[in-house]
């Protein structure tokens, strides 16, 4: 008895020690630590390349769940590690937490959609390099047979205050995040103020989801029949298993845009600068700019993003 | 149905032909919680002894401690963690945040008390005279700690199924603390929330059933051990 037991115990430790061995990024190949990553530019994925081993080589990058759940960072993320040898440490949530993992100076990079709030982060110092990325749009769905009847209607203010007056279900991230942010302005236009802490919301304002993001709450509304609001590539990536249709699109208030943030060095000594600024250079690299594109063409017969890097803020979606 | 016999049939295949992003899942649940159930053996085993055995001032207020963590919700574990092992918590130096170490460190903190707790009752309930009768015999207090938990075996192996089982089972402070990142940090029970919330059900329930079978394939070992060593 003892030996079976002695023998079980040792495998556990070996293997123990083998998961240490597993999370310590070991490139094939090692070249000069003087080669900084963001000079290994013309590299495509498929070629056997050299791996540079960069001092410092582990990133942490908070994002929306926008970008994990349209499968656009899990093509990213792989050809970003191969070209730098950096490694990810991906954390989704909403662009709201994103920001708030940034302040406390818990992330290097941030990739968000909530162009307001990153404004006030970058001017408040925490963030530098803000650059734009690339853009989608909203849309407003709901249940194919549309109950309340918004299905094109060109003002996504006139199709909620539709929703509104039928007092119909409409289902909300209430988690601070890039969608939660436009959302809450749109019916703060219409003169509905709604809050995710407040109690005196309208009944049929629901705040839903398991605080996992997008698709959650889309699974939600579809299950349950109601309506809400969408980034189109969580949307198209995942229509299949959503009984919910597009109803609204192309409204200019519905613009989503995406950028890159680095956290600041300056406030937060251990922030690892070279590789957030690697992966920014990287996501606005023509090469990327190109993935993203054409990702989910194939798939879904239309890009779920919209490459705009280098461009003016003022110029996107025009 | 038709999902969850696919789930199956897809589990059975992921088995046969080794998917390797299944293996790796299913092998770092073994490890993370396998490491995680061996240090609080390692650290529960003399502290429910001493507790157990022992007769000392607030012993009782201890042994309350030792039963409610037994029930700790791992959220507010994965919390805790997370707030000491994030760069700007206490221990954020040692980078430790969305790494298998962390949720060794979660996990280790749902089992101990577990362990602790079954090792405590496992031998308060040994017979007070059997330790009188070690005594007499001339055993050092040494010789009679180690055969009264030798006494205690089958109840000790119990603490180790639930212990085990405990950890391989959460899923709260995994995700908390480990992030679900793949090839690095996604283990069954992450893999399993993702799957669903992505509508990849059948995947989820494959997941599900070598979860499962792993669970059970750990508790048959520790359980013919347990009985072998009952019939002696």
């Amino acid at each position: 008895m003892k030996k079976i037991i002695f023998c079980l115990l040792s495998t556990i430790v070996l293997l123990a020690l083998l998961v240490g061995c597993a999370t310590t990024p070991t490139p094939a190949v090692t070249t000069t630590p003087e080669t900084t990553p963001t000079q290994e530019t013309t590299l495509t994925p498929t070629t056997p390349t050299v791996v540079p081993t960069p001092d410092n080589p582990e990133i942490i990058m908070a994002s929306t769940t926008s970008t994990r759940d349209s499968g656009l960072m899990d093509v990213l993320i792989p050809i970003f590690q191969q070209k730098t040898g950096y490694k990810v440490k991906p954390i989704y949530v909403g662009s709201g937490a994103a920001m708030t993992m940034g302040k406390q100076g818990n992330a290097d990079v941030l990739l968000v959609h909530s162009p307001t709030a990153e404004l006030q982060f970058v001017a408040d110092g925490y963030g530098v390099n803000r650059t734009l990325i690339m853009h989608n749009d909203f849309i407003i769905v709901g249940p194919p047979s549309d109950p309340v009847g918004i299905n094109g209607m060109t003002r996504a203010t006139d199709a909620l205050q539709k929703i509104a007056d039928a007092k119909f279900n409409f289902y909300s991230r209430g988690d601070n995040s890039g969608t939660d942010v436009l959302e809450k302005s749109l019916w703060k236009q219409i003169g509905i103020i709604v809050s995710a802490t407040s109690t005196t919301n309208p009944n049929w304002y629901i705040q839903g989801g398991t605080g996992a993001g997008m698709l959650d709450l889309l699974r939600i509304a579809s299950e349950r029949g109601g309506y809400t609001i969408t980034d189109r590539a969580t949307y198209l990536a995942n229509q299949g298993i959503l009984d919910l249709k597009i109803l609204v699109q192309g409204d200019p208030a519905l613009l989503n845009i995406y950028h890159v943030i680095i956290v600041s060095p300056l406030i937060f000594g251990n922030v690892n600068f070279a590789g957030a600024k690697a992966f920014c250079d990287f996501m606005a690299d023509p090469e990327t700019q190109k993935i993203i594109g054409t990702y989910g063409v194939d798939k879904y017969g239309q890009p779920l993003f919209f490459p705009d890097a280098g461009k003016a803020d003022w110029q996107v979606g025009q | 149905m038709d999902t969850i016999i696919n789930g199956i049939v897809q589990a059975f295949w992921m088995l046969v032909h080794g998917d390797p992003q299944v293996l790796q899942i299913a092998l770092l649940s073994l490890l993370v919680s396998g490491a995680a159930t061996m240090l609080s053996l390692l650290i529960g085993i003399p502290l429910g002894t001493v507790l157990g055995l022992s007769h000392f001032p607030g012993r009782r207020f201890l042994v309350s401690l030792v039963n409610t963590g037994m029930g700790f919700p791992p959220v507010v574990v994965g919390l805790v963690v997370s707030i000491f092992l994030w760069r700007s918590g206490p221990l954020g130096m040692l980078h430790l945040m969305y790494t298998p170490w962390a949720m060794v460190i979660a996990q280790l903190i749902i089992s101990l008390p577990v362990v602790t707790g079954f090792t405590l009752a496992a031998t308060q309930q040994l017979d007070p005279k059997l330790r009188l009768q070690i005594l007499a015999l001339g055993a050092s207090q040494v010789q009679l700690v180690w055969l009264l938990l030798k006494e205690a075996r089958l109840p000790l192996l119990a603490a180790i199924m639930a212990g085990f089982g405990a950890v391989i089972s959460e899923v709260g402070a995994s995700m908390m603390v480990g992030g679900n990142i793949v090839g690095q940090t996604r283990v069954m029970t992450t893999a399993i929330v993702a799957e669903n919330s992505k509508g990849d059900f059948a995947y989820a329930i494959a997941l599900s059933v070598i979860l499962m079978a792993l669970v059970y394939l750990v508790n048959f070992i520790l359980t013919m051990v347990q009985q072998r060593s009952k019939t002696r």
